[in-house]
């Protein structure tokens, strides 16, 4: 299908606009929130969280809520489970960060497969929630509504909390000295990346999307040595992509969420090769001028 | 002016007591080395300063104005700083996050005393450059340049020397030295490196298993002079060259 024939359908194009609006902002937040997360080495809480979330869709399809509900279920439990990974990872030495990310991701995947075996669920239903709906028809106004609050609390805490997120990502030792709340950020950081799993993932899939919150951060860092252009880079280049991969999804009958990370990572790849070229011509020139 | 007063202090940390009856006294202006074997609990004291953790027993009192205008803190460089995304300015300036931290960006006044600090430390030059790009010693004048904007009444020194060749120690103890007699700041440093900190500082706080000591430079010489002439030969190894520029 091209792209003129799906907005030909008055249907088809509030469908595609509305996915659109959804992605693009899931997209943002994600990104945004994706830099610190990647600088801080906690990549993995994205992973576990959104593990998390498909245990949130398998309790919503056990309680019968199915897709309707499914968010207001999920939400509460990952953001649960966000200050139980925070709490467990807390540097007390008991257990470390990516420990405590795998306990609670592996745990939340195995007793949610179960709850969907005991619930007789289909296979297609745990593929949904694994991969991503197949169809994008299912993006609902709710997800909609839910998705233009979340970025627009998390462009509001970004902007107004910018010096404090660069003081505790950069070195929470220090900031805690300098008298920053270190633990109210991070808490902050990792309810927001938890709503946002949430809200994605009905698009791009629990295994996927923490994908959209690693790789934008990942290659704006190849680009520039600056945290707040960082920033901006891993916004840009992560709306770009989904629109990319959106596009072609529809065009070519792909699955959203694959398509939109195959996207994501061609950039990263792009991103590296090249500051690898740029890097070795300035030795290069280095070496010529000594 | 008293800043911070110890009184029969405990640290604990992870449920072992890492130091116990320690007793000092840092006052306006002091610069205090802490000396001690690995674990003696010189790192957790700092982290009880800070508010990191708190005191398991005795008393550990910081001065209303301490806590009012923030402590300046250089802890030991983490894994996550090596390749980190951020100017050498963007790191200074963060030292002013107390004071600053509203909004997306940085007030004039934070701007004009960041870069008096980067001109003072010699850094002003490389406000620009990466953070990741620099050299262990550039590094380090960065972090402390950053935990002077945090504060010109006390820093904390963590280990400010360790990894670094002995030029680039030599340059960041006359930094220390300038920003304590230059700018009238309290200096408390942890170091493994005696000879210079018998150099550097005025009062010497020894932490180990058990006790501690708190004195004049004079005072401790006196007090563990055996050991230090038992250490002579092994000191004269590690840190001869610090000890030369000192004496140049």
């Amino acid at each position: 299908m091209s792209i003129a024939e799906i907005f030909a359908s008055e249907f088809l194009t509030k469908v595609v606009i509305r996915a659109m609006i959804v992605g693009v902002l899931v997209s943002l937040c994600s990104s945004i929130l994706g830099v610190s997360l990647v600088l801080k080495r906690y990549s993995m809480i994205g992973d576990g969280l959104s593990h998390v979330g498909f245990f949130g869709l398998a309790i919503a399809a056990c309680a019968g809520a199915g897709a309707t509900y499914s968010m207001e279920i999920s939400i509460p439990i990952v953001i649960l489970a966000a200050v139980l990974i925070l709490h467990l990872s807390r540097n007390d030495g008991k257990i470390s960060g990516d420990a405590a990310c795998a306990v609670v991701s592996t745990g939340a995947v195995a007793i949610g497969t179960l709850l969907y075996n005991f619930t007789g669920g289909k296979s297609g239903d745990i593929c949904n929630s694994l991969f991503g709906s197949a169809s994008i028809i299912t993006i609902s106004n709710k997800d909609m509504v839910i998705s233009i609050i979340l970025s627009a609390v998390v462009l509001l805490w970004f902007v107004l909390s910018a010096k404090t997120i660069f003081s505790v990502t950069f070195d929470e030792t220090f900031a805690s000295a300098a008298g920053v709340k270190v633990s109210v950020i991070n808490l902050a950081l990792a309810v927001l990346t938890g709503i946002t799993i949430t809200v994605g993932m009905k698009m791009m899939g629990s295994i996927m999307i923490s994908a959209i919150i690693v790789f934008p951060a990942l290659t704006a860092t190849r680009i520039t040595k600056n945290f707040r252009l960082t920033v901006i880079f891993s916004a840009l280049i992560s709306v770009v992509c989904f629109v990319v991969g959106f596009f072609a999804a529809c065009c070519l009958s792909l699955q959203t969420g694959a398509a939109v990370v195959t996207v994501n990572l061609a950039a990263f790849v792009i991103s590296w090769l090249s500051s690898r070229v740029v890097s070795r011509i300035r030795t290069k020139k280095r070496v010529a001028s000594v | 002016m008293n800043l911070i007063t110890a009184k029969d202090l405990t640290l604990a940390y992870d449920g072992h007591t890492a130091a116990s009856n320690v007793n000092f006294n840092i006052t306006a202006g002091d610069y205090v080395c802490i000396v001690g074997e690995n674990g003696s609990g010189k790192s957790t004291l700092l982290k009880a300063i800070t508010g990191e953790i708190k005191a398991a027993g005795g008393s550990l009192i910081i001065d209303r104005n301490v806590l009012k205008n923030g402590i300046g803190y250089l802890p030991q460089q983490s894994k996550i700083q090596r390749d980190f995304p951020a100017s050498v300015r963007e790191v200074v300036l963060s030292g002013c996050v107390k004071d600053d931290s509203f909004g997306l960006f940085w007030k004039k006044e934070s701007k004009n005393k960041a870069e008096d600090v980067m001109h003072l430390l010699g850094i002003g030059g490389l406000a620009d450059k990466c953070f990741g790009e620099l050299s262990g010693g550039q590094k380090q004048r960065t972090l402390l340049a950053r935990a002077v904007c945090a504060s010109d009444t006390i820093l904390l020194l963590d280990e400010p020397v360790t990894g670094l060749d002995p030029d680039a120690a030599h340059e960041m103890y006359s930094a220390i030295r300038m920003i304590n007699r230059e700018r009238g700041c309290a200096i408390v440093m942890v170091t493994h490196d005696i000879r210079c900190a018998l150099n550097e500082a005025e009062h010497v706080l020894s932490m180990c298993s058990g006790h501690s000591f708190f004195g004049t430079v004079e005072e401790y010489v006196a007090h563990e002079k055996v050991d230090i002439e038992i250490d002579e030969k092994r000191h004269n190894e590690c840190s001869h060259s610090c000890g030369e520029h000192h004496h140049e």
